[in-house]
């Protein structure tokens, strides 16, 4: 049924991306930053999309791989001088080794089990961030400006504060996790994550080892959380224990789950309206909040498989 | 101080955070197990106990009436969630986690605009310090303690010796089969929700004496109440309390050994790791 | 059981009503005084000069927020009944940062580009300083905080960051050190939030100390989320003579009270900072244990410790009353020690946009702004500076004034030291004049 809508399915995304390409250019330059970290946090939704949405674990510990992926790029950048593109790597590469120790531990569990040990996993990773406050400079942080030295792509020279790079750098990142994720969820891969999500055991019983598609599912998932940590520290100069805490734990969940988990789109959908809702309510009241809490209320009320996933149920089944 | 000081000072502080963390968690378990949902808001039902108990203290200066009118509140409260908003989704699991995080915003949001952000206490009801060779301590503390255990033992009564508990354990055992059976489980979904948020409106208002009230301190009773739970095992009452003694207690010990901040990574990653190897939590007879 | 059951649409309106009241702020004590974002202080009907006010509405930092909020706002009225900023009347523009540093940046851009403020002030809490200061930075507008941390005098920040309105925490620990060690011990065991601000007393305090023949003997930094206090006390050595504690969030009463039961009467000499008990009433229950300790304060919560007409004009025109509460709501008590920099940074502002005669937003303007800013040696005493006088340090855009100690004298706090301007002040570090524009 799939194969029917490729067409329209990369249609549909490559005009995304393609909208946000343009956008750039015409939106005022608030909403051109804002757009940016909307961008690289969705990026990170889609991350944990790929855990929750496709291979059914929820965690509540993803702060620990953002955060990971901000300090490995961060700390870096600061201390040691190194350039921009080596930091982004060794970001990714942080987060990548934590969430195999991590995962190695964590998926030894399951279902509310699972929840609890990353989130326990994750307050662990905050504290050591206040306790080695001495390199992290714990919860103050420390800021990048003047440690983000310009980029050569060829003849060209590239400002990283540059807004129109900023913006570029975000839609980059998340073009390519939204790209890794299309390509995920459509590959055997992804179809036997999908298998451990609705059976993990008559998945095993068909002779998959499920531990270790779990385990690579975390992983991937933990990697691109750590590469959006790493470019929102590099767009936004600042890298501080708050990233770690517990609040960026939860914000992937409800993003994901407001746009629509286990859907292609959802996260960006997610990210976008949610961040939106705070920038729009903010204006008005200053118990903005509440306002969020209402409509996360009447959206479940309304659409419980949130916006996406609602309008896949309703017009387009065919959507990823 | 002589290490059976210390020694001391962290059998007690372990066993006095376990009571409070146990009737904590106890409201929470009870959802967990008879509704199988993820109350997120749980930790602003200690929050709203705590402030309610401080308004009715402030303005009756009577801490007895507040004990028992708070808890009442919150419980009315919690059956208005549960009757406007967890009954309309059916208790879906994932609608039901995003539902009561806009709940926990809305709490919060509500007691800030009305309660303010500030930090209050109440006079404890009496005033003894309990001196011990190395050190004094609370004696309220112990009484909350006390009081806790008491209240841990009258709700395993309930839910082990009356019609109601029966039901309950019914439905926690399977909802259709109770169902079958003549149990209302709708009705007994909203009791065992309010009987949760009253359980922890309790906690709530028994701890504003020692821990002031303030409009952000529900998150981390949330966390630990959730930590207890879990590795308790799911649904587990006994599980929880025996969790909620293990948890205080190592909290207790290490604290004494280490730095604050280092006793606090190493005590919740003992606890992790102890729910790594039981995955399915200490008492729980499944794996969750 | 009623007869008349209530429908789920009835329910479902009165939740809305009840949700509605808060937002629109119509509950006993609204959030803002008037719920929304934009306040006008004066008809003005010409080309007001509208300030970008950052501030914490909602977070951990709400208490602050609240009355940072109240001085702002009575700052700017005094402000616009005395003739506004040259000539022009003040309009405050307020953006909630949440408390969190991640918000803080972008209150920062959506002051700048959407409210196209003249310039920006008012943050306190140190991460979102740090975490705010870089957009300001590039967005090249001037960013004032009334943050009392060491990070704009650090150099860490950028040319675009002030603190003219309140002295720092090294400066305070630069002139109170002495005192402490002369009057009340040499072996001292300090208690500190295991973050920022705690890092400042830790760093600064330490070298302090070791230069008067003091000894630091134990360091209990106490991590954000702990709600109990009695466990980690078995880490204070025996022979401590000063306990050293400056705690901040709304676990301090709680700490105050278990390190009184801990210790009771034999308890080494205590010397906290009033950040710890900011919006705290003296007279809560449990805090009778500290009588007779002594406390930093930069400017005295109790009427008569600090006693001017320029602190009785501030007082009455900020409606709290002689013992530092709202004067309608006893409760409702003030964050009088730190408060005052937000009034005086307004004055600051005011004095700076005359001078420099900035018009608009722009390079060239800001420019005369900062460069003007930078040249100030200091700010008299008036009703501008209640405080006191100030010494402004234009390299590192840093104001120092005196300081206070006082000690808790039947559920009151009494003034017993105050140090002069220059007691605070220690070498430079950092040059930000040399920084381009």
């Amino acid at each position: 049924m799939r194969g029917d809508h490729r067409s329209a399915i990369v249609a549909i995304h490559a005009a995304l991306i393609a909208a946000l390409v343009c956008l750039q250019v015409v939106v005022p330059p608030f909403h051109h930053m804002l757009l940016a970290r909307i961008m690289v946090l969705a990026a990170y939704a889609i991350g944990y999309n790929l855990l929750l949405g496709y291979t059914g674990l929820m965690s509540l510990g993803h702060a620990m791989f953002f955060a990971a992926g901000m300090y490995g790029a961060g700390l870096p950048l600061f201390y040691l001088g190194v350039g921009a593109p080596e930091a982004l790597l060794l970001g990714i590469a942080a987060s990548l080794v934590l969430a195999v120790v991590i995962g190695a531990l964590t998926l030894r569990t399951s279902g509310a089990s699972f929840l609890i040990v990353t989130l326990m996993f994750a307050q662990v990773f905050y504290l050591s961030t206040l306790y080695f406050n001495r390199i992290t400079l714990g919860d103050q942080g420390f800021v990048l400006a003047g440690h983000l030295p310009p980029i050569s792509l060829g003849a060209l020279r590239v400002t990283l504060s540059e807004p129109v790079v900023r913006y570029n750098l975000a839609l980059a990142t998340f073009a390519v996790c939204l790209g890794i994720s299309l390509w995920l969820v459509g590959s055997p891969i992804g179809r036997v994550l999908v298998a451990i999500r609705e059976n993990e055991d008559r998945t095993r019983m068909l002779g998959y080892n499920t531990f270790a598609y779990k385990l690579l599912a975390l992983t991937i998932s933990a990697a691109i959380a750590g590469f959006s940590g790493s470019v929102y520290a590099v767009i936004t100069s600042y890298v501080g224990a708050s990233f770690a805490a517990i609040l960026y734990s939860i914000y992937p969940l409800v993003w994901t789950l407001l746009g629509g988990s286990g859907t292609a789109l959802g996260p960006f959908v997610g990210t976008a309206v949610m961040t939106y809702t705070i920038e729009t309510a903010s204006r008005f009241t200053s118990s903005y909040l509440i306002v969020v809490g209402v409509i996360l209320v009447a959206l479940v009320m309304r659409f419980p498989s949130g916006i996406v996933g609602a309008l896949r149920q309703r017009w387009v089944p065919w959507l990823p | 101080m002589t290490l059976e000081g210390r020694l001391v000072l962290a059998l007690l502080e372990g066993a006095v955070t376990g009571c409070i963390l146990a009737l904590t968690a106890l409201g929470l378990s009870m959802v967990f197990g008879v509704m199988r949902i993820v109350n997120v808001a749980h930790g602003e039902f200690f929050m709203l106990g705590a402030v309610s108990a401080w308004y009715i203290t402030s303005t009756t200066s009577s801490f007895g009436l507040a004990l028992v009118a708070a808890p009442i509140f919150v419980a009315g409260v919690a059956a208005l969630v549960n009757w406007v908003i967890l009954r309309p989704i059916r208790y879906e699991p994932q609608a039901t986690i995003v539902a009561t995080i806009g709940l926990l915003y809305i709490l919060q949001q509500l007691v800030l605009s009305i309660y303010g952000p500030y930090a209050r206490t109440v006079s404890p009801p009496f005033y003894i310090r309990i001196d011990f060779p190395w050190f004094g301590y609370s004696g309220y503390k112990l009484a909350v303690a006390g009081l806790a255990a008491a209240l841990l033992w009258a709700t395993w009564r309930v839910v082990s010796a009356t019609t109601l508990g029966l039901y309950m354990r019914a439905t926690q055992q399977d909802q259709e089969i109770a169902q079958a059976f003549g149990v209302p489980v709708h009705r007994i979904f909203g009791v065992a929700f309010s009987l949760g948020a009253a359980l922890a409106g309790l906690a709530g208002a028994l701890i504003i004496p020692t821990q002031p009230a303030h409009y952000l301190m529900g998150l981390d009773a949330l966390l630990a109440s959730f930590t207890v739970v879990i590795v308790g095992g799911l649904g587990s009452l006994g599980g929880t309390v025996a969790a909620a003694f293990l948890i205080g207690l190592s909290d207790g010990i290490v604290s004494v050994f280490f730095s604050p901040t280092l006793a606090r990574i190493v005590s919740t990653a003992l606890v992790a790791l102890v729910l790594v190897v039981k995955s399915g939590g200490l008492f729980g007879a499944e794996s969750a | 059981m009623s007869t008349k059951r209530i429908s789920r649409r009835e329910a479902l309106r009165a939740a809305g009503i009840v949700v509605g009241a808060g937002i629109a702020g119509v509950g006993p004590r609204p959030l803002v005084p008037s719920g929304l974002r934009q306040v006008v202080y004066a008809a003005s009907p010409e080309n007001p000069l509208r300030i970008g006010f950052q501030v914490h509405r909602t977070g951990i930092g709400a208490v602050y927020g609240r009355w940072w909020e109240r001085t702002a706002a009575a700052a700017a009225t005094y402000i616009n009944e005395k003739g506004g900023m040259a000539g022009r009347p003040v309009r405050l523009v307020s953006e909630d940062d949440g408390t969190d540093p991640a918000r803080g940046a972008i209150a920062v851009e959506k002051l700048t580009s959407e409210d196209k403020v003249d310039l920006i002030f008012g943050t306190l809490f140190s991460n979102v300083v740090i975490g705010s200061a870089p957009r300001a930075g590039e967005l090249k507008i001037p960013y004032l905080v009334v943050s009392e941390g060491y990070h704009v005098a650090s150099g860490k920040l950028n040319r675009y960051c002030f603190q003219p309105g309140i002295t720092d925490v090294r400066a305070q620990l630069t002139a109170i050190s002495s005192w402490i060690v002369n009057n009340l011990g040499k072996k001292i065991t300090m208690i500190y939030p295991d973050y920022a601000f705690g890092y400042d007393h830790r760093d600064f305090w330490g070298k302090g100390a070791a230069r008067l023949g003091a000894t630091v003997q134990a360091l209990i930094p106490i991590p954000p989320t702990e709600t109990s206090f009695t466990k980690y006390f078995s880490r204070i050595p025996a022979d401590t003579e000063v306990l050293y504690h400056v705690m901040v969030g709304p676990g301090v009463p709680t700490f105050v009270k278990e390190l009184g039961e801990y210790f009771g009467s034999k308890r080494p000499h205590l010397f906290g900072f009033i950040d710890s008990l900011e919006g705290v009433d003296l007279a809560s229950p449990g805090l009778e244990f500290l009588e007779g300790s002594h406390f930093w304060e930069a400017f005295p919560r109790y009427a008569g410790g600090y006693n001017t007409s320029f602190e009785r004009t501030y007082r009455e025109r900020l409606g709290v009353s002689a013992s530092g509460a709202s004067a309608r709501d006893p409760k409702d008590v003030s964050t009088y020690s730190h408060m005052f920099g937000v009034w005086e940074t307004l004055f600051v502002i005011k004095q700076t946009v005359e001078q420099s005669g900035y018009k608009r937003p722009g390079p060239k303007d800001y420019k005369a702004f900062i460069e003007t800013l930078e040249r100030f040696q200091g700010f008299s005493e008036g009703v501008g500076h209640p405080q006191g006088p100030k010494k402004f340090v234009g390299r590192i855009h840093q104001a120092f004034g005196q300081q206070f100690i006082s000690r808790v004298d039947t559920k009151r706090l009494t003034v017993v030291h105050k140090t002069k301007v220059e007691d605070s002040l220690y070498p430079p570090e950092a040059d930000y004049t040399k920084q381009p524009l």
